[in-house]
Parts: structure tokens; sequence; C-alpha cells
């Protein structure tokens, strides 16, 4: 039976290794079929934005990989709310996350749902794995 | 061993992918499959331009599931199959067909 992973992600996408690294799990990940949710809190946020430009910093910028996740089909992205508010961010501010429903003839659908604190806390206390980046 | 491609001597890392995705141009991929005793046909290259767009939009090799069901949007059904594009990239349309592309291993590949 498919256990329900969830990635959390903390920090701020350049300046240590733990985004990408992320990003790199969740896309392996991905081929086992789980039930893969991602959780961006604190900084972690920042992950998402869009205009990213790395010129400056002599690294890639992976940030274009997030709109393949839909692909990957890993549709579940948690945003937390107040994390966003706390650093002057809304939904706006993020890059559009979609994925194809094949369900429903490939509609397009949002990937980014935008949670409190507490309906996040819920949706943690669903899962059977937690992987924190 | 770096390659040999118009005179120039290219990087390559222990399992043949470029080092640079910058050094790419179409006649690495004729010497790559050259030495795999591999003809490219216009259906080969369907396949490393189409792989080589996904990964300037993405920045990444897309795993073989995803490349085969987003062939199948772009380019008909009758591609977006297993067995179509193992007929073409016996190796494994992921490995193969990326490292002519000039692409990185697909993430997750092994």
């Amino acid at each position: 039976m498919a256990k329900k992973f969830m990635y959390m992600n903390t920090k701020a996408p350049y300046g240590t290794i733990y985004a990408l690294e992320s990003l790199e799990v969740v896309l392996i990940g991905a081929a086992f079929e789980q039930d893969v949710s991602l959780a961006f809190i604190g900084d972690g946020v920042y992950q998402l934005t869009k205009g990213q430009n790395t010129d400056g910093i002599g690294m890639k910028n992976f940030s274009p990989t997030y709109t393949a996740l839909g692909d990957y089909d890993v549709n579940k992205i948690y945003v937390e709310k107040e994390s966003l508010e706390e650093r002057g961010l809304s939904l706006d501010d993020l890059q559009h996350l979609t994925w194809e429903d094949e369900d429903e003839d490939w509609a397009e659908k949002d990937s980014i749902r935008l949670v409190s604190r507490s309906e996040l806390a819920d949706v943690i206390e669903d899962q059977d794995v937690i992987l924190s980046f | 061993m770096p390659i040999e491609v118009n005179g120039k001597s290219l990087e390559v890392d222990e399992e043949g992918y470029l080092a640079n995705l910058n050094d790419w141009e179409p006649a690495v991929a004729e010497v790559m499959a050259k030495a795999e005793d591999v003809d490219l046909t216009d259906d080969h290259w369907e396949i490393i331009n189409f792989l080589r767009e996904y990964y300037e939009e993405y920045q990444i090799a897309p795993a073989v599931r995803v490349l085969t069901k987003a062939v199948g949007k772009k380019l008909g059904k009758d591609k977006g199959n297993s067995k179509y594009l193992y007929e073409l990239f016996p190796y494994g349309p992921g490995k193969q067909a990326c490292k002519y592309a000039g692409l990185p291993k697909p993430t997750g590949c092994v």
C-alpha cells in the first residue's frame, strides 16, 4: 500500500544545498508511486518564488524544475500562509504550478494549496513519513 | 576519456555524458551514436531535440516515464510509448537519448 510521504522544505533556495537536494529526492522518489506531498514553510517559501536569478552566485537556477513536478504526478504542494505573509509575499509572487488530471481529459489544475499553520498541522498529522530539508 | 568532435576534445564523465552542456552541437550526437553503432535518423533527432527543449524549459533530464508521457502529448500516442522509444534507443530512451542530447543522466537513473 502506498504510504504518505511529505517533504518539508524550510530553507531559502540558495546558500545551502537543502532545497536542491530535496527537489532531487522528490523527483527520484516519484518513481516509487507513493502518495507524495510537499510543504513549504519559513524561508522555504522563497524556493517557489518567480523571477529567480542566480547569475551573481555561480549556482544553477533550478526554480524552473518545480514546474515539472506536475509531470511527475507530484501535485499536492502546501504553502503555509503565515510564512508568506511574514515575508511580505502572496500567492502572486510564486510560480504558477499546475498538473493535468488524466481522469478529466487532462484538465489543468493548480498544484499549490495555500494553508494556514493549523491546517498544515492537520495535514502533517496525517502523514506516514516526513522528510525535513 | 574525452571525445573528439570536429577537431575539438570534449570532456565527458565516466559514463560518457558530456561534462559541459554548452559543449553540445549536433556533431556530438553523431559521434556518440557512431561509437554505439547507431545510425541517427530523423526519428532519433525528433526525440533528441525534444529532450533539449525539455531541459531548456525545466532544467532537468526527465525520468523515462515522464519522457514517454510528454512525448505522447507533443508528438502523438504512436510515439509516446515504451516500444517506440526503446526501438530507437535500445540502451534506454532516458539514458541513451539524454546522452546524445548532451544532457546529464536523468535524475534518479542508476
